[in-house]
């Protein structure tokens, strides 16, 4: 017991300060800026072997024979391994990673190796190990596969053509699945329309390009005959569930930990084939295993969110009010599930949201296609979505001539309508419930900022210089916080220290730090006392990061157990110092008496005396230790929601755009951190504006990728991004105990329709429309000609 | 995306360099000078030398000197060399100006002038530049040293005249006529990109007229070249918008565009207008008296 208070360092927090809510800098950054993170490359262990893979030349082919032998001679090599090597280290051959949907109807899992046909540009047909990368890369191109080329199909549309090839010589048809969405009576309302706006749209999105690719160390501890695996993936637990299936080891036999994440943007969602094989050999071997994907490779086999071509049509009221959607939407999924039908479903599900749209149907056609799996980016088909929905909304405005704000705001659904359930479900089969929010005012926030008002006179001067700038709007809902739980585990340790551990997983965003001001705040409030453990899989049960859920469901099990642990450490110094607990308050790590008296106990003597003593009663508690594991269970998703307006200006002899400003207003419901709400915006923007007018990952007929280095595909860097002004509004949702909703996603997702639209306006004299994404300078180069009547 | 194996030669002379080269270069080796090209072939595995003879020891060679109506710019003379004038006046203030274009900052403190003319990449600022200001390449080899002319220079894209065994020592660029003002311009995805379309153009005026017009295209054809019907329609004509338009508009039916997935002809043909058309606004604006780069 302390009976005079320490003299607390400046630093120690007063009682009842709160972190929640502010702007404080992110503890991952000091470590990350001074060279201190630490990846999967960094693991270095005794005896490490590296990997490489000898990978398919050709889009589609039959493996006719793998000759290893002059390989295996090379130097440095330990071992060569084909598909027909691994299977019996194996109990599956196919990762069996997707979900599960009733829709689909062909079984097109992902082979660990190759072992009689390839079905895209760059499948692994067998794994080299040898002392360094430099020497497996060397024996992987000695690797001899004879191969007899097949016939590849490209794109989804021609792979559902009549007598197209097949993308798998066993399979019938190209057809992976169909499903749709349905609800009202949409073909009366087109019946009785009084307009109808027609368009086909093109819409593509690359790849997710984190700065650190994907990789794998595995290490056999013999002693234990357990396996520990570090690998960069957003969802650990998935990967060890994998692991443990397929090796047939049981739940304990396997720990997988991911260090420091340079990124994850979706294509770590999914467990692949790699991080199986690198695992499976390494326990065959007895020797630790390195694998890390190379910038080719990357290009070449991490999944990508890839192409929807949708057919769509909008029927009207005289008024200007949405009276249906229909239509279809084609997907190309690549060569295989890798993570189901999730991409396309939320496309579908997403479309209508921001709106009251009475009657709806769009008829979904997911096609195979010799190309890597896709799975889904940062904002996984909301993107595309906004993207149909808003150019809709344009189109129609221009048909009835009316403002495309005013024709937005007319069928916006309205704050009065929250919660608002919509006749929609989730993949899981829960309803769509709108939550929250004041979408009208929010796109009056964003109209505000960008000076929508006086735009036209600005406009019309910049004309009269031979500039042609124009503006344009997009609206979007976001469903975040995907249910159902992750787990959190809070402890104060004997030493007096906050201990906070989840297999939650930090990819960049500042889970970190955003955990620990959730927990900070009923546990002393100081940072430097609390120590946050990301992405264990010591954790047996969780989830990890997508679906900007993170904040959401572990931030509420966060916050339910530092509350609980909060009531344990007051009930202990309750007991030992024979105050009431409401008279107590944690402050830094000290418990203090709030009501004038002074008396405190440190935290670690508060831990000391909870887990008890031999012969004793516990201290004022009924469990011992100062723990708890929360894991609420969130079914429903918070839906936040943002307007964005793009001013452009289109040079028309290059086709060159700029985006030169852009008003972003938004409402992702209670902030836990401003700052790391804009950063998330920031960098979604960056991947929007890349969505909108630059990043494409091409392929050929032939099925052959054409842009495998930075050189061809095209990220934003700093110098394309324009100055954008963000504004927060904060309505809470009931959904948890924080209010708050996630944001990952929301940069990204009006981007492409909101440029799109700007650059219709801008050359709205030549009556352009934009309706794909990206779209190339090159390409409105030629909407401009061919405006211009060919000539120049 | 790890180089294969190769041997690497420093040699401390150009003799030396010379005699690795006649002993090597028929096996494949090649010259590294600033890496920025090859380095990056080879980690894709495009590149195999079993060896590289690396020039970066040889004293001397990254020297850039005026000499006479040319600029000698030596073999390790690297892009960022340029980025201050390297010569005074107008001259200077050009290559300065062209250099930033020039992919990003710390491949210009790698990649050389000479390395460019050598590699011949279509869109290379540097080969535009040589092919419109007029230059000469010096190479030498054991057997001697002699002298191409740029004109004879480019072979096609990425293929130069150059033999395996000889070391491009030095290009002489000529310097431009006295009062004579420049513009450049060009047009690319992203800051720092490869050009899709790319134009010099200069001329002097006299009583009133351009003369001594040049107009040079990089990143349209295969290689980069002066456009003799655009600068006869310019020559002893005023300067204005309207002469810059029509002249330019020439150049669509004298180019023949290269193609690739992103980009048809049709682009590039308007392109090489539009670079043109700018280009020659940017050398009005340069003429002595006004800012820009003109003495
Ligand atoms: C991301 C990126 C962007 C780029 N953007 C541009 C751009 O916008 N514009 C542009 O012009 N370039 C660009 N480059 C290329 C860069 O300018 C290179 O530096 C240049 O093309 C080659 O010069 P180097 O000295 O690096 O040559 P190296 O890479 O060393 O060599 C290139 C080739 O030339 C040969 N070679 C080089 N020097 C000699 C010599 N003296 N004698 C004989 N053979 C020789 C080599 O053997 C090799 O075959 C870019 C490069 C990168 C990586």
């Amino acid at each position: 017991m302390n009976e005079a208070p320490r003299q607390g360092s400046s630093a120690r927090p007063g009682a009842g300060e709160r972190l929640f809510g502010r702007a404080v800098p992110r503890l991952e950054d000091t470590p990350l800026l001074t060279g201190r993170g630490r990846f999967v490359d960094d693991v270095q262990l005794p005896g490490l072997l590296a990997v490489a893979f000898v990978r398919s030349p050709f889009a589609h082919a039959r493996i006719r024979a793998v000759d290893c032998t002059d390989a295996r001679a090379m130097p440095g090599v330990a071992a060569i391994l084909t598909a027909d090597d691994l299977s019996p280290l194996l109990t599956s051959d196919v990762v069996a990673g997707a979900m599960p949907s009733a829709a689909i109807r062909h079984e097109v899992y992902r082979p660990v190796l190759a072992r009689d046909e390839v079905a895209y540009a760059g499948e692994a047909v067998a794994l080299v190990v040898a002392a360094t990368r430099h020497e497996a890369e060397d024996a992987a191109e000695a690797v001899a596969v004879e191969y007899e080329p097949l016939f590849a199909v490209a794109d989804g549309p021609s792979a559902l053509e009549p007598g197209a090839p097949a993308v798998h010589m066993r399979l019938p048809d190209n057809l992976l699945a169909t499903f749709d969405f349905h609800y009202g009576e949409v073909d009366a309302a087109f019946a009785a329309a009084a307009h109808v706006v027609r368009a086909d749209f093109d819409l593509h999105r690359g790849g997710g390009h984190s700065m650190e690719g994907r990789g794998v160390v595995a290490a056999p501890d013999p002693v234990e005959d357990r396996l520990r695996v570090w690998s960069s993936t957003q969802t650990p637990h998935a990967l060890k569930a994998a692991l443990c299936t397929m090796l047939g080891r049981g739940d304990d036999d396997i720990s997988v930990s991911v260090p420091d994440l340079g990124g994850g943007f979706g294509p770590k969602l999914v467990t692949y084939p790699e991080e199986i094989a690198v695992t499976a050999v390494a326990a065959h071997l007895g020797r630790p295993l390195k694998w890390i994907e190379d910038r080719q490779e990357h290009f070449l086999v991490s999944t990508q969110e890839r192409d929807q071509h949708w057919r769509m049509e909008m029927a009207l009221e005289a008024d200007g009010r949405i009276a249906g959607i229909r239509g279809a939407l084609t997907y190309d999924i690549g060569a295989y599930t890798a993570r189901g039908l999730n991409v396309p479903y939320a496309s579908g599900m997403m479309l209508t949201l921001p709106y009251n749209v009475p009657s709806y149907r769009l008829d979904i056609a997911v096609a195979l296609t010799n190309k890597a799996p896709a799975t889904p980016v940062r904002g996984a088909g909301q993107p595309q979505a906004t993207f149909v929905m808003e150019r809709l909304l344009d189109l129609a405005a221009a048909e009835l001539g009316l403002d495309r704000a005013e024709i937005r705001d007319r069928n916006l659904v309205r704050a009065e309508q929250m919660p608002c359930r919509k006749p929609l479900k989730l993949r899981g089969g829960t309803d769509v419930v709108l939550d929250s929010g004041d979408y009208p005012a929010t796109q009056r926030a964003a109209l505000a900022q960008a000076g929508w008002a006086g735009f036209a006179a600005r406009k019309a001067a910049a004309r009269e210089e031979g500039r042609s700038i124009g503006l344009g709007l997009a609206n979007y809902v976001e469903g975040t916080g995907r249910g159902p739980y992750e787990t959190v585990t809070v402890r104060v340790t004997r030493q007096g220290r906050v201990r906070v551990s989840t297999g939650a997983t930090a990819m960049g965003q500042g889970l970190q730090t955003a955990m620990m001001q959730i927990v900070a705040d009923h546990l002393g409030a100081d940072p430097a006392n609390i120590d946050i453990h990301l992405g264990d899989t010591a954790e047996p049960y969780g989830f990890g990061g997508f679906n900007s859920r993170q904040t959401v469901v572990a931030g509420a099990s966060a916050d339910a157990a530092a509350r609980a642990v909060r009531h344990k450490v007051l009930s202990v110094a309750a007991h030992k110092l024979g105050v009431e607990a409401h008279a107590l308050d944690i402050a830094g790590d000290l418990v203090v008496e709030t009501g004038g008296g002074n008396r405190s106990l440190t935290l670690a003597e508060v831990a000391v005396a909870a887990q008890g003593i031999a012969g004793f009663r516990l201290p004022g508690i009924d469990t011992p230790g100062l723990q708890a594991t929360e894991r609420v269970v969130i079914d429903d998703m918070a839906y936040a929601n943002g307007c964005a307006v793009a001013e452009v200006e289109v040079d028309r002899a290059t086709g060159g755009v700029r985006v030169t400003r852009l008003a972003f207003a938004h409402d992702c419901g209670v902030m836990v951190n401003p700052a790391m709400v804009e950063g998330q915006l920031m960098g979604g923007i960056a991947l929007g504006l890349g969505n909108a007018l630059f990043e494409r990952m091409a392929y050929d007929e032939a099925g052959q990728p054409l842009t495998t280095t930075y050189a061809d595909y095209l990220l934003v860097t700093s110098a394309e991004m324009p100055e954008v002004a963000v504004s927060h509004t904060e309505s809470p949702t009931h959904l948890n105990a924080l209010g708050v909703k996630g944001v990952g996603e929301s940069g990204v997702i009006p981007m492409a329709a909101a440029i799109a639209s700007a650059i219709d306006d801008a050359l709205d004299d030549l009556g352009v429309r934009v309706l794909r994404a990206p779209v190339s300078p090159q390409e409105v180069r030629a909407a401009i000609r061919a405006a211009e009547g060919g000539a120049r | 995306m790890k180089a294969p194996p190769f041997t690497l030669h420093r040699p401390a002379t150009v003799d030396e360099a010379a005699g690795l080269l006649a002993a090597l270069a028929d096996e494949g080796a090649l010259v590294l000078a600033g890496g920025q090209s090859l380095v990056p072939m080879m980690a894709l595995r495009l590149a195999y030398p079993p060896d590289l003879i690396d020039i970066n020891g040889i004293a001397g060679l990254d020297r850039i000197e005026l000499s006479g109506d040319h600029l000698a710019i030596g073999a390790l003379a690297r892009h960022h060399d340029f980025r201050r004038s390297v010569v005074p006046g107008p001259f200077g203030a050009l290559l300065a100006r062209i250099s930033h274009e020039i992919a990003h900052y710390p491949i210009r403190t790698r990649g050389t002038f000479c390395g460019s003319l050598a590699h011949a990449d279509p869109a290379s600022e540097w080969c535009l530049t040589a092919a419109t200001l007029g230059a000469e390449m010096v190479l030498r080899s054991q057997a001697g040293e002699r002298a191409v002319p740029v004109a004879d220079w480019f072979e096609g894209a990425m293929a130069t005249v150059r033999e395996p065994e000889e070391l491009l020592v030095e290009v002489r660029l000529s310097r431009p006529a006295e009062g004579s003002a420049w513009g450049f311009y060009e047009f690319n995805r992203r800051a720092g990109d490869f050009a899709i379309g790319a134009a010099l153009a200069g001329y002097r005026l006299e009583g009133g007229a351009m003369r001594d017009v040049h107009v040079g295209i990089g990143a349209i054809e295969e290689v980069p070249r002066r456009l003799g019907e655009v600068e006869a329609a310019l020559e002893g004509q005023p300067p204005g918008p309207e002469a810059f338009r029509t002249a330019a508009r020439i150049a669509a039916g004298a180019v023949e565009p290269l193609e690739d997935f992103a980009t048809p002809a049709d682009y590039r043909r308007d392109l090489a207008v539009t670079a043109i058309e700018r280009a020659l606004a940017e050398a009005a604006l340069a003429q002595p008296g006004q800012r820009g780069m003109a003495a």
